[in-house]
């Protein structure tokens, strides 16, 4: 099964994140993740939804999701046309023996320490999911205590908007 | 114009022509109650909420027009449920209203307190709660849009007490903007054309019409269809009504549940021209064998059908009367006439049949609803309850126009009969209305004999009385070896005591002999009267 990125324009209103959610488990669809925040227009969210499952799972997945009329408008990214990004904190154990090696994994992954204790560092780091998972492994014989992750956000590359009303392309 | 917020939600449903609605009032719901004595709007007090979403039901289902329930918070929008389910499984027009606790109180779990929008997403096309009465007017301008247009169904409002007490200042939008519901309604031409060729090269096609075809009122543009092509229709439970079942391109329903000539067809055609329906499991289970043998042409309004259960090779969306307009001035006969013998021949060889009832133990269902059939006018309306009952009616009644079959086909909801009966009778006052019932189902919801007295209506009871949840008990036998578990109903009450304890005249019977006479009493006047059949506990669905 392969992932399908969706970028889902949606109503922000109350419950719209609910109903989203309830059809996916309802249909028996897997999420991968789900970001949502607020675009351009206060008015409207979007979603950026990652759906595990063949060709036919996410074709049903977006006439779903269409179906629901808080939903305004969805496209499927595709992943040579498309930058997607995560952002990972993690917290990983350091002793004044690992803490230099640790700093300088972090520089190799242009990641930043957000966070410093007597026994911990925690690190920022942002990119797509194999650089989040690749700094991960890197930091694991360390003692990772605690990983809190975005969900994938995507967006079109060059002339290309998913607006409201229509897909622009200046 | 200042108005309360209960003032605001009748004016608006006066502004959308609502002249009926069914409810049960409670204290949340209360402004609402008060608002409507000074409406001409007629309430139907039901004798249970569920009772009164199938009412709506029925009504909507008779008239076309958009059923309206109300309830109050909690257990009155609970109730429910069940019933805005049923309407949503079968794509029914329907606006629920349920009173809330005020919106200050949400979610503090206060008296009476449920989550209805919460629990009823999974069944509404829509829903809303209504924070700010100002919104009101608009929120019910798309309740209604948004439940009769595109593929119909229900859409429920919940709205908190203050709401319905805070003043506003009254205007009815003109238009609406719904940035996220848009419904296709003209077909691709280049697809219709695809269509009117892969009929023009068909050898054996057939049409399979489901609800939808009745939903957007195309049963004339379908007989048409067939006729000037020459293609033999089936019907799926919810389609029933589309063709009349006495024409000669009919072939009845098809299914698990329906007649061989259907499925003989559906099996060996070349063509098939599914409409308006959704390809469920109990019409189509073959789906994938079907697909295999023959094209397929699927046309609805909901996009999401196409593709979901069968494969298709030409799909259209939008609606069906368009679509068969369109088709109609293009598409001509194609080379079928050997299919047309064949089918006619295997409609010939394989008649329903069914033995005679034995005198003194037992009716024929199948010879009472087609004798039923006989006698009714063809505009009179049945209603049919679930199990064995539901199909004895669906294949052995011959209906004749679409709006007069009504039953709860995607759920298969046991008491939806009776209170759909109900609404079809306020819907169709003129029109004799029928409601089909099993003993296990009627006494789901025999309170609403209830509601039948209080409105003095005309509506008739037939109980198929087999003393046996039928085919549950038809099911243990077949697939579990005959260990029969709870679907036994032997101490059932005294059916016709019950209604006269209403004030209706009640009647028993139990051989066929006695079925000419006694449906001639049943259907003599138009007032209500249950016919109580015995049957015999063995007889089969099919
Ligand atoms: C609300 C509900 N509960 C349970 C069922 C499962 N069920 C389907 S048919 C049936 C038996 C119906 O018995 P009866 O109404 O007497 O009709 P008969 O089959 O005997 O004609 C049952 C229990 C159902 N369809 N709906």
């Amino acid at each position: 099964m392969a992932k399908h990125t969706l970028s889902v324009l949606v109503e922000n209103h109350p419950g719209v994140l609910s109903r989203v959610a309830g059809l996916f488990s309802r249909r028996g669809f897997n999420i991968d993740s789900l970001a949502v925040g607020v675009t351009e227009n206060p008015d409207i969210s979007r979603m950026t939804i990652v759906v595990d499952g063949d060709d036919y799972t996410v074709e049903q997945v977006s006439k779903q999701l269409n179906k629901l009329i808080d939903v305004i408008k969805i496209k499927q990214l595709d992943k040579t046309d498309s930058v997607s990004r995560e952002l990972a904190l993690i917290k990983v154990a350091a002793t004044t023996s690992t803490r230099s090696e640790i700093i300088q994994i972090v520089e190799i992954f242009r990641a930043n320490i957000v966070d410093v204790s007597k026994n911990t560092l925690t690190i920022e780091i942002s990119g797509g999911s194999s650089k989040v998972a690749a700094l991960e492994d890197m930091l694991r014989q360390f003692g990772i205590k605690e990983i809190v992750r975005t969900g994938t956000i995507a967006i079109e590359r060059g002339n290309k908007y998913i607006k409201a009303n229509n897909n622009e392309e200046e | 114009m200042k108005l309360t917020g209960a003032q605001a939600i009748i004016k608006a449903l006066e502004l959308e022509k609502v002249d009926i609605i069914f409810g049960y009032p409670g204290a949340a719901i209360c402004p609402f109650y008060d608002s409507l004595l000074d409406s001409a709007i007629t309430h139907v007090l039901t004798r249970n909420e569920q009772g009164a979403a199938h009412a709506a039901s029925g009504y909507a289902r008779v008239t076309g027009k958009t059923g309206v329930c109300v309830a109050t918070s909690g257990p009155g929008a609970t109730n429910l449920i069940t019933g805005i389910a049923t309407a949503y499984m079968d794509s029914i027009p329907m606006v629920a209203i349920t009173g809330q606790v005020s919106s200050e109180l949400i979610g503090r779990d206060v008296f009476q307190e449920a989550d209805i929008t919460g629990a009823t997403a999974p069944f509404c096309k829509h829903n809303y709660l209504v924070k700010d009465a100002k919104a009101l007017p608009r929120i019910i301008k798309e309740a209604f849009h948004i439940a009769s247009t595109g593929r119909p169904g229900p859409v429920l409002i919940d709205i908190p007490i203050d709401v319905q007490n805070k003043e506003i200042s009254f205007a009815y939008p003109e238009s609406i903007d719904i940035k996220g519901y848009k419904p296709t309604y003209k077909g691709h031409s280049l697809q219709i054309r695809r269509i009117a060729d892969a009929i023009a090269k068909a050898k054996a096609p057939v049409i399979c019409a489901g609800g939808g075809v009745i939903n957007a009122n195309a049963a004339e543009e379908l007989i048409k269809l067939a006729e000037k092509l020459r293609i033999p229709v089936t019907t799926t439970l919810m389609g029933i009504g589309a063709i009349p079942a006495d024409h000669e391109l009919s072939l009845g329903m098809l299914g698990s549940h329906g007649v061989y000539s259907a499925n003989y067809a559906l099996h060996n055609a070349d063509l098939v021209i599914i409409m308006g329906a959704r390809v469920a499991d109990r019409a189509i289970g073959t789906a994938s064998k079907i697909a295999e043998k023959a094209k397929i042409v699927h046309i609805d309004i909901d996009p999401a059908e196409i593709g979901k259960n069968i494969g298709t090779s030409i799909p259209v969306v939008g609606d069906v009367k368009l679509i068969l307009k369109e088709l109609l001035e293009t598409a001509v006969k194609g080379n079928a006439d050997e299919w047309m013998e064949s089918i006619k021949r295997i409609k010939k060889e394989h008649p329903l049949k069914h033995r005679d009832g034995e005198e003194g133990v037992a009716v024929k269902p199948q010879y009472l609803l087609s004798m039923l059939s006989d006698m009714l006018d063809r505009d009179s309306i049945i209603t049919t309850e679930v199990g064995q009952n539901q199909i004895w009616a669906a294949n052995h009644f011959k209906v004749k126009k679409p709006r007069t079959f009504i039953s709860s086909g995607g759920m298969g909801t046991m008491g939806y009969g009776l209170p759909a009966a109900v609404g079809a009778k306020f819907g169709a006052p003129r029109q004799k209305v029928v409601a089909v019932c099993g003993d296990g189902s009627f006494q789901m919801s025999m309170n609403e004999l209830g509601t039948i007295k209080q409105h003095k209506l005309g509506v008739k009871i037939i109980i198929f009385n087999n003393s046996r949840l039928g085919m549950v008990r038809e099911l243990q036998k077949n697939r579990y070896c005959g260990r029969y578990s709870q679907v036994f109903l032997e101490d059932n009450p005294d059916f016709v005591k019950l209604v006269e304890a209403y004030g209706f005249t009640g009647e028993r019977i139990d051989s066929d002999s006695q079925v000419r006479d006694a449906l001639g009493r049943f259907l003599a006047d138009d007032r209500p009267y249950l016919l109580e059949c015995i049957v015999d506990p063995e007889e089969p669905t099919l």
